[in-house]
């Protein structure tokens, strides 16, 4: 690296440090004057955009770090107080969300471009192994990653993903009980996450290293894949593609921080918002939507496979299905041995270019598959079906179709050189792909047979949207004298309230008017003292056993996260406290039951809690039940998430700013670029 | 014999380089092994809790959960037919063969540790009100697993009968789990 002849540098400082270690030298001959091929296309931005989210996950990562807990008993906590009381901490952990599905729709968009435009052929095999080792690495990176917040689904997830380790034969179960350093999931887990999650990003990060080392040995592959013959082929790294790279990562950018701003828990799933709970499992387990093809593939396998028609099982269904999710990922890195086609680019191979298309089809469609449940049906086809269907053409693509294509396909002519070829790019992959990747995330929906309640209006729907203020002030008021008889609301202190409106002695009122346990005092004794603004709202029962038992047994939830914590939060919430029926002919309520038509099953331990009249409110709205739920609804949504507002106001400012960095790059590119074309 | 000379010390060369490197693996193992054995479950989570519970106010057809080292346990008192149930099945036709028999200690008593034996959810149907399957057990949400009466495999992904906890009755009904 580096020794050898060495241009002098005119800045002195540089100079110095560049004669005594040839960094400066380095940069300039790796990103400075490095020749690239001068044909490529958007799709390769998305390595340099991957690189960008890299960082921004670590750095995210590194501040969240400071903030969190690693305890079974705080992490979740731990997480709500980043969310609502560390200074712009809801941003840094919604960009460190949100960053983790960005990045990996920027990782799976480069590897689909690799294998379109055969990358990985030689001599770029290495690149691309190190390239699948780096997916993998970001796999469990992100898997446990998704433990921490100990929400419901990060306990589940965890379980089920440890316990797919449990099918190895013989040593399965004290592999498994190895990996939770106990007999379930629990805090010797979440600690051992919580440290591998904080060392694999810079694991990654140093192979990535390597992989930008091994494709500056043999340069950069383009979509012709023919290599670079004269210097009219390629051009220097700076500025042109440092130019095009950045517009294309504002553009990037720009589709982030609409999600983070906007929808920031769109891609996420409103079970995380609940606590972990061992005892019961929710009733659709889904992985985040970038494991969904895989997840499919493994409940795909229902089977054992053995010798048809006795009982010897070489295989079983379990084992089967992890072999079949692993095994996915493991053909890549044999891919450049699979396919030995001599001609790179799809672009002149219209066979395999059409099996792969349909390939990238069929990773959509498990996708969906994925975040369906095991028993979903499409009309009279059972999607496990389908997901066998699917799987079995996944894995004929990498063994059968393309070994036969390698020895049988007539590849079109190639161009003598990249200058002389016709420039044009391939749209109708570039969409085909884009489209498919939009189809492969939607978050699943929960099944159940309630009605869906109706779609209300929200004053804080929309990208303008804001709280109206008399709405909460109302709701907190529905709440203190209805609601907080049986639910808590923990995660709310008195003197958030100013948020509502009330100033700051009306504030101390309010928390005055509770009395809470304090101590114990200079004699060990605890007293009771009236509630201050900085404590939290006072709950209505001593713990969760006394909540049990007064309620016959049923939990009454708390409410700060209610809203998040269910799909069409404010929507739901409001059809249950307004959809109490008397049950229907045939269905027996035993006592303590009630029927709500919006409730999943129906069947609901709360009785209806809202009447006419039963709240008296002094600014003459009107006192019935739709607008007791209406104004509860309000104020638990703010209790949920207290930094909408500035949320969506800062969103509007950033979106403007890289909206208008984009076209500034746009046009230095274009102008850039013009003498080129 | 100048090659001869050569080619012994060629061997003690040989030798001594094996010698050294098989030190060297020896001693990286055995450092390695402690860090990693350090992970496996520790002396506090292995002392292995028992837990007494009073079956006295369970009532024929209820279930409860208790919780056995962080695991649940589902204790079901089985009404006359779910015993006969589980008893009437032909036990050659199970994916995991076991007679109800073999299962429990007493028939209306079935104990059974409340973890699906495909990737560890806990199955439903311990509320006489929520879904239970097919075969009147327990219905796994995650993978679409069903148990019967007697907590067997029937339906579904996993490939083994529910686990039964290490138990034994100190009086008719008390019982010890672990
Ligand atoms: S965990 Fe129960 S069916 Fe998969």
């Amino acid at each position: 690296m580096g020794s050898g002849y060495r241009q002098p540098f005119k800045n002195p400082v540089v100079e110095w440090i560049d004669s005594r270690m040839p960094v400066f030298t380095l940069m300039q001959k790796e990103y400075g004057v490095f020749p690239v091929p001068r044909n490529f296309n958007y799709f390769w931005n998305f390595g340099a955009i991957a690189g960008v989210m890299l960082v921004v996950m670590i750095a995210t990562g590194i501040v969240l770090a400071m903030h969190y807990t690693a305890h079974v008993d705080y992490a979740f906590d731990s997480v709500e107080r980043i969310m609502r009381d560390v200074n712009g901490g809801w941003l840094i952990r919604y960009l460190h969300m949100n960053g983790a599905s960005f990045f990996f729709i920027a990782v799976y968009i480069h590897i689909f471009r690799g294998m379109y435009y055969g990358s990985y052929k030689k001599p770029r095999e290495l690149l691309w192994i190190l390239g699948v080792l780096i997916f993998l690495l970001m796999m469990a990176t992100a898997f446990m990653g998704y433990v921490l917040p100990w929400g419901q689904m990060s306990y589940w997830g965890a379980t089920v993903i440890t316990n797919l380790f449990s099918a190895i034969p013989l040593v399965g179960d004290s592999i498994v009980s190895w990996l939770w350093g106990g007999f379930s999931v629990d805090n010797p887990t979440l600690n051992r996450f919580f440290a591998l999650h904080y060392l694999m990003p810079f694991v990654i990060f140093a192979v990535v290293f390597l992989h930008v080392w091994a494709l500056h040995v043999p340069g950069s592959n383009n979509p012709l894949g023919i290599e670079p013959q004269t210097e009219k082929d390629t051009l220097s790294f700076h500025p042109y593609y440092t130019v095009k790279d950045t517009f294309g990562l504002m553009v990037f950018l720009l589709i982030f921080a609409a999600f983070v701003f906007y929808a920031p828990d769109y891609l996420g799933h409103p079970d995380n918002y609940t606590p972990a709970n061992p005892l019961v499992t929710p009733a659709h387990i889904v992985p985040e939507w970038y494991f969904l093809p895989f997840y499919a593939m493994l409940r795909a396998i229902t089977f054992n496979i053995g010798i048809p028609g006795t009982e010897i099982v070489f295989i079983t269904a379990k084992l089967g299905g992890v072999i079949a999710m692993f095994g996915s990922i493991l053909l890549w890195f044999v891919l450049p041995w699979l396919d030995t086609h001599p001609v790179r680019s799809a672009r002149f191979r219209p066979l395999y270019r059409l099996f792969f298309l349909i390939l990238i089809a069929v990773f959509a469609l498990l996708g969906y598959i994925g975040s369906q449940s095991a028993d979903a049906h499409w009309g009279p086809v059972p999607l496990s079906l389908l997901g066998l269907a699917c799987t079995g053409y996944y894995y004929a693509f990498f063994l059968g179709i393309l070994p036969w294509l390698s020895r049988y396909e007539k590849a079109k002519a190639l161009p003598s050189s990249i200058h002389e070829a016709v420039l044009k790019v391939k749209a109708p992959a570039a969409i085909v792909i884009l489209a498919v990747l939009c189809l492969a995330s939607p978050s699943a929906r929960a099944a159940g047979d309630a009605v869906h309640p109706p779609a209300q209006h929200w004053s804080f729907n929309g990208p303008f949207g804001t709280f109206d203020r008399a709405s909460l002030q109302r709701g907190l008021k529905v709440y203190r004298e209805v609601c907080s008889a049986c639910h808590s609301l923990d995660r709310v202190h008195y003197r958030n309230l100013e948020a509502l409106g009330y100033d700051e002695a009306q504030v101390k009122a309010i928390a005055a008017e509770y009395t809470v346990t304090d101590g114990p005092n200079d004699e060990g004794e605890m007293f009771e003292r009236p509630a201050r603004p900085s404590d939290p709202f006072k709950a209505p029962f001593m713990n969760e056993n006394a909540a049990k038992f007064a309620n016959n047994g049923a939990l009454p939830p708390d409410l700060s996260l209610i809203v998040k914590a269910r799909h069409n939060g404010p929507d739901y919430v409001s059809g249950i406290l307004t959809g109490y029926e008397p049950a229907p002919e045939g269905h027996e309520l035993l006592p303590g039951q009630n029927w709500n038509k919006y409730m999943p099953g129906h069947v609901i331990a709360m009785a209806p809690p809202l009447l006419d009249g039963g709240v008296a409110y002094e600014d003459g709205s009107p006192e019935t039940v739709e607008q007791y739920s209406h104004d509860v609804v309000n104020f638990l949504t703010w209790a949920a998430d207290p930094y909408l507002e500035e949320r969506k106001r800062l969103g509007i400012s950033v979106l403007i700013f890289l909206a208008v960095f984009a076209g500034l790059m746009y046009a230095v590119k274009r102008r850039l670029w013009s003498d080129i074309h | 014999m100048t090659a001869d000379i050569k080619h012994e010390g060629g061997t003690r060369r040989d030798f001594l380089q094996l010698t050294a490197g098989a030190f060297g693996v020896v001693g990286a193992a055995s450092v390695a092994w402690p860090l990693v054995n350090s992970l496996n479950p520790a002396k506090d989570t292995l002392a292995l809790s028992t837990t007494e519970i009073d079956l006295a106010p369970v009532q024929l057809g209820q279930s409860i959960t208790v919780m056995w080292r962080g695991k649940p346990v589902f204790i079901r008192h089985r009404t006359p037919e779910e015993i006969q149930k589980a008893q009437d099945v032909d036990v050659s036709a199970l994916n995991d063969k076991e007679p109800d028999s073999q299962r429990v200690q007493k028939p209306e008593w079935l104990v059974v540790v409340g973890i699906c034996t495909h990737l560890g959810c806990v199955p439903v149907g311990q509320k006489t009100t929520e879904e239970r399957g097919e075969y009147g057990g327990w219905f796994c949400p995650c993978h679409g697993s069903e148990y019967d009466t007697s907590g067997r495999i029937r339906k579904g992904p996993a490939p083994k009968n529910l686990a039964v906890p290490p138990y034994e009755f100190l009086t008719d009904t008390l019982i010890k789990i672990g």
